[in-house]
């Protein structure tokens, strides 16, 4: 065990921290719910793409800097602590890249990887239907080979950013005979195909965070099918890794959190009347620390050749519960302002974001897998507990 | 000792809900949130013909003269339908301050008789704006406005402030920040007699949060009962997982220990408003704490439903969360309890449960200072 960042280490920190200070937007951007706040962070994707920031530890041939898992996390420590925009490419690039980059053919990658990398074109991720949510194997929507393409038809539900992306990657069933996760298969399809239908839904902040999509007739390439027909489970499953285990959230977003929550307490420190918030914040920044210590401790492991299994659902946990806990404390130290909405452009930096996050804060334990169904797998898989 | 509520009380809190649900759905609620206003003038008639908004009212100007223990299980049906219009303060806080400032300044007789009369059939609406609250809900439709200066209360018409609205995260909620200036006409008592109208106001404002969120808390747990039972998922309710009715098995937990707090804070700011801080910001702490786990996991059982704005359960979660802070928050109301623990005269214990002055006998205690006791 040595922890202590290597002199190359401290180097590429630093190299970030300078590109991020000379290219980070003047002015924040909008909320990429919005048309217009869409555009702007698509801008932003092409920028950190043309720096080769993209994907860092996608492979240079694809745009990437071929960096390790560590690089990458001092990477996102540089992201978070500037205050970058958010990634508005995060389905494509932690999501579908690695495992475009697994089970694609050299055509497809080629077709998609650097359109992907580029911003050029945007992801949504296609998985859950009305019946077909924590019982994910439930997917009825069809994809029926006809010749050369396949024709789908069917409905789609909850696909993040889906009202202004460009492609979604989907699980239909290839096999009609099939039932739960035998004759599955990803496809990706592109949402101005003819036949697609996407209809927006209002998250609670009001905005349209997500979309249902309905297939009509849909008729897409067999080409777009990635892996092997009926292994589309299988496919999900290492996506969902990914999504659970290190990418999706990394350390830094919340420690970024966990500072800027303790920036608000020693403001606030006078007016405080509760001192269960005293522990409150403690905790926040205690945990934060945890995650990141976790993280850079799996990092280490699977760079050693290790794997990882059950555990990230412990890590999808206590992300979001440790999310909730940074964004209740915040609005208890606001108090009885913690309800405003602030204004736009108004320049009330003490409610800053807090609000919006805290609304956000109440999705983490639901997406990516709720957390009951989590600690299902938790209990069952690492604890190896008898089956409900 | 008798911890319950009679018939003409539980006849009264029936007849409400029933009104209530005839009147309030959340498709009017919506509908609401659509106008510039948000307030249903129609559904505020009607709550004065039953004589809700007069029933704090002394009869002689119109009102019912009933009290806070008559009135608590109706906030607490007002909460049950998320009823947007502010009902509970104007009833509970306003009518009372008012007849205490028509008792306190006999110059202000006619003027606060008249206005109280107006109070009970509807036909103006009276704020109070105590200093815990940086913002005021309905500001913009009220009449006049009861109004701190330092402790010294004023009565101003609505010509006579400025309002800066203010989005709340509640859609049915319509804040603003008041702007005025205080004059020696607009005063209706100095700082002295002030400070005690004041200290009841924000009790009665206090209780009437506590008793609206342990009715939110009861309507999403019962949406999210229901939800639970109808939607499958791996063929069968997804409320059959234990997971799930754990989440809201603690709900119901929550809830049982908050109803009874509330009830007694009731009877308490009924008996003596100045000294039922420890009661009722009991109450508030109680009821806040169901209502936020409420908010908590009935979206979780929801899923991505709850999530959304279609979905009706957020009318109930983001009033849960506005109120936490209203009239108080966690912190104040548990540093009263804290400050008044670390009294060394304080009286508490098993046999002040009801306060000091109820206990039939002499306790050879430090009886004789009702003031250090809590309830
Ligand atoms: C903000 C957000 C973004 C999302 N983005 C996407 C996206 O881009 N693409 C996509 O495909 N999907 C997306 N989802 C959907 C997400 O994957 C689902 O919400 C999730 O899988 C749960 O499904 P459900 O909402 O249908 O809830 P349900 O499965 O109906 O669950 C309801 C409740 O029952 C519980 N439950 C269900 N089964 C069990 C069980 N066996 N044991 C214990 N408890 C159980 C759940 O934990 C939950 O509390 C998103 C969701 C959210 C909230």
């Amino acid at each position: 065990m040595e922890l202590v960042y290597t002199a190359e280490q401290n180097a590429f920190r630093a190299e970030v921290r300078e590109w991020l200070a000379q290219h980070i937007p003047a002015e924040p951007l909008a909320s990429f719910d919005t048309s217009e706040g869409f555009e702007q962070h698509r801008e932003w994707e092409k920028t950190l793409a043309k720096g080769n920031w993209g994907m860092v530890t996608w492979p240079k041939a694809y745009g990437g800097r071929g960096c390790n898992l560590i690089e990458w996390l001092i990477f996102e420590e540089e992201y978070y602590r500037a205050e970058a925009p958010l990634r508005v490419n995060q389905n494509g690039i932690f999501l579908l890249g690695p495992t475009l980059m697994e089970y694609g053919s050299d055509e497809q990658k080629a077709r998609f990887i650097s359109k992907m990398a580029s911003g050029e074109e945007i992801w949504a991720q296609g998985w859950s239907e009305p019946g077909a949510g924590s019982d994910m194997a439930a997917i009825r929507s069809t994809a029926v080979r006809d010749g050369d393409e396949y024709v789908i038809n069917g409905q789609k539900v909850w696909s993040t950013r889906a009202v202004f992306a460009d492609w979604v990657f989907c699980i239909f069933r290839t096999d009609p005979e099939s039932s739960r996760h035998r004759g599955l298969s990803f496809v990706f399809v592109p949402l101005d195909a003819e036949g697609v239908t996407v209809r927006p839904i209002e998250q609670l902040n009001g905005l349209p965070g997500f979309a249902e999509i309905f297939f009509d007739n849909v008729r897409v390439p067999a080409f777009n099918r990635l892996g092997e027909e009926g292994e589309g489970w299988k496919i999900a499953m290492s996506t969902a890794g990914f999504e659970r285990g290190l990418m999706l959230r990394s350390p830094a977003r919340f420690q970024q959190s966990a500072k800027r929550l303790v920036e608000l307490y020693r403001q606030k420190r006078q007016d405080i009347l509760d001192s269960s918030i005293e522990d409150s914040v403690v905790r926040c920044y205690m945990d934060a620390e945890a995650y990141a210590l976790s993280t850079y401790q799996t990092a280490s492991r699977l760079m050693a050749g290790g794997s990882i299994g059950a555990e990230s659902s412990c890590n999808k946990i206590f992300w979001s519960e440790l999310d909730l806990h940074i964004y209740s404390t915040a609005m208890s130290l606001l108090g009885a302002r913690a309800e405003i909405i602030p204004e736009q452009g108004a320049a009330d930096d003490e409610l800053g974001s807090w609000l919006d996050g805290f609304l956000f804060a109440q999705s983490g334990p639901i997406y990516a897998g709720t957390n009951e169904i989590q600690r299902n797998i938790i209990a069952e898989r690492m604890l190896e507990m008898p089956r409900g | 000792m008798d911890f319950t509520f009679n018939q003409d009380q539980m006849a009264f809190r029936d007849s409400l809900a029933s009104m209530l649900a005839d009147a309030v759905s959340s498709e009017s609620i919506r509908a609401r949130w659509q106008t510039q206003s948000g307030f249903n003038r129609d559904t505020w008639q009607q709550l004065a013909e039953m004589g809700i908004t007069g029933m704090l009212v002394p009869v002689a100007v119109g009102g019912m003269q009933m009290d806070e223990v008559d009135f608590v299980m109706l906030a607490e049906e007002c909460g049950r339908v998320a009823l947007p219009e502010p009902l509970v303060d104007i009833a509970q806080v306003s009518t009372r301050m008012l007849a205490e400032l028509v008792q306190a300044n006999p110059a202000f007789a006619e003027q606060g008789n008249a206005l109280l009369a107006q109070l009970a059939d509807g036909s103006a609406l009276v704020i109070a704006g105590h200093m815990i609250n940086p913002y005021q809900n309905f500001a913009s439709e009220a009449d006049y406005f009861l109004l701190p200066h330092g402790e010294e209360v004023h009565l101003l018409s609505r010509d006579q402030v400025s309002l800066t609205a203010h989005k709340s995260l509640d859609p049915s909620r319509r804040l603003a920040r008041i702007e005025w200036t205080p004059a020696a006409e607009t005063r209706i008592v100095d700082g002295q007699q002030g400070a005690l109208l004041w200290r009841a106001a924000l009790n009665r404002g206090a209780l009437g949060a506590a008793a609206q969120m342990l009715g939110l808390a009861q309507a999403m747990l019962a949406q999210t009962v229901q939800y639970s039972c109808d939607r499958e998922q791996f063929g069968k309710a997804i409320g059959s997982n234990q997971a799930v009715k754990h989440l809201l098995a603690d709900c119901a937990v929550r809830i049982e220990f908050a109803r009874p707090v509330v009830y007694r804070a009731a009877y308490t700011t009924s008996v003596e408003p100045q000294r039922a801080d420890c009661a009722v910001s009991h109450a508030k702490t109680a009821a806040a704490s169901a209502a936020l786990l409420c908010a908590r996991h009935c979206t979780q059982v929801h899923g991505a439903m709850g999530y959304t704005w279609e979905c009706d359960l957020h009318i109930w979660a983001k009033r849960s969360w506005a109120l936490d802070k209203n009239w108080g928050d966690e912190g104040f109301h548990k540093n009263r309890i804290h400050e008044w623990l670390l009294n060394p005269r304080a009286l508490f214990g098993a046999e002040y449960t009801f306060g000091a002055s109820n206990t039939a006998f002499d306790l050879g205690l430090e009886s004789g200072k009702p003031e250090e006791v809590c309830a």
